[in-house]
């Protein structure tokens, strides 16, 4: 089951477009339902809004910065769940 | 000339997944588990995305290897299967 | 994490790694505008400095810069500091986390989103760093007594032989 599990990802994936290659549906600036694609946008346009090289930082603390906030709530509930589990009390009478 | 070191990290991430699940000892798998995220960072990095390999190997070989040991200390280091 | 087969070259390697460590942790914080890297990554290589030193030393060491107490104090303030900077843009009248929305008299906008960017990454920086600093220190806060719970005691530090394997586990 699980070879045949395999064999169908990877027919699946043997008809997605090659790697790197410029003519993706991805990189294309319209969506083959015409919709402009977010993705060009911010190659296009992250220098000139933010002034920063780097676009990945633009897109994860800039536009898409509620996503990173979600992230940092995520790793914060985990500290405080494993202080919470885990600590052991100095004076512990018990 | 890149898809010749592709090959060599996919197999180098064979065989450390294997080696983590089939080892018996615990220290010996976690140590397996970390070369496995890094051969995993690698491939990344070998993709083009620098950002996502750097996250990998930053918190998946240095964190979450660190967290393997210390409960691994905290408990027993064998194994009952 | 033990001070039982310290030797000094753990000792002396781990105190000079850890600095150059954290420095990079720096480093990819402040330059993560230009360089891969931001504030998640920049806060776990200052959490890994941090929690090199206490493995090699113990538990006690280099408390001076995040200390066992004040972890999870200092992981909200970085969470808060990422959400404040969303509120003062919303106090402005922008959108949540829309960076140009605040006046700054003398510098145009992207600059303004420029600097709201590395406040935020700041945030980011100091809630990571200490909230793994924290989980590492709860982690090994259990004392040596009470390690394994529900097992024999002299199970802990060797691995089980197979003749005492519970017959109910397999």
């Amino acid at each position: 089951m699980l070879v045949v599990f395999a064999g169908l990802m990877i027919y699946a994936t043997l008809h997605l477009p090659e790697r790197g290659n410029p003519e993706a549906p991805m990189h294309q600036e319209l969506n083959l339902v015409g919709k402009p694609v977010a993705g060009a946008y911010f190659i296009q346009n992250a220098y000139r809004d933010a002034a920063t090289p780097n676009m990945v930082t633009v897109v994860l603390a800039d536009y898409r910065s509620v996503d990173t906030l979600g992230e940092v709530i995520v790793v914060f509930t985990a500290g405080v769940a494993c202080f919470l589990i885990l600590r052991r009390r100095e004076t512990d009478d018990s | 000339m890149n898809w010749l070191v592709e090959i060599v990290l996919y197999l180098l991430l064979l065989t450390t997944a294997l080696l983590a699940l089939s080892v018996r000892d615990l220290l010996a798998g976690a140590a397996a588990a970390t070369a496995f995220t890094f051969t995993m960072a690698l491939l990344f990095i070998s993709m083009g995305a620098i950002d996502v390999g750097f996250t990998e190997a930053v918190v998946g070989a240095g964190i979450v290897g660190v967290y393997f040991f210390a409960a691994i200390y905290q408990t027993s280091r064998g194994t009952r299967d | 994490m033990t001070h039982k087969s310290v030797s000094i070259i753990i000792l002396v390697a781990s105190r000079a790694l850890a600095r150059v460590i954290q420095l990079f942790g720096i480093y990819v914080i402040i330059h993560g505008h230009y360089s891969p890297g931001g504030g998640f990554q920049g806060g776990a290589l200052l959490a890994a400095g941090v929690i090199l030193m206490r493995m090699a030393y113990g538990r006690e060491a280099s408390q001076s810069e995040v200390s066992t107490g004040a972890a999870i104090p200092l992981a909200s303030i970085g969470a808060l500091l990422f959400a404040g900077t969303g509120l003062i843009t919303l106090a402005f009248g922008g959108h949540y986390m829309d960076y140009g929305a605040v006046p700054v008299p003398g510098i145009e906008e992207p600059i303004v989103r420029y600097y709201g960017i590395l406040l935020v990454e700041f945030g980011i920086g100091l809630a990571v760093m200490t909230v793994l600093v924290a989980i590492f220190d709860d982690m090994l806060s259990v004392p040596p007594e009470e390690r394994v719970e529900g097992g024999a005691p002299d199970e802990s530090s060797d691995p089980v032989p197979v003749e005492r394997r519970n017959p109910m586990t397999r």
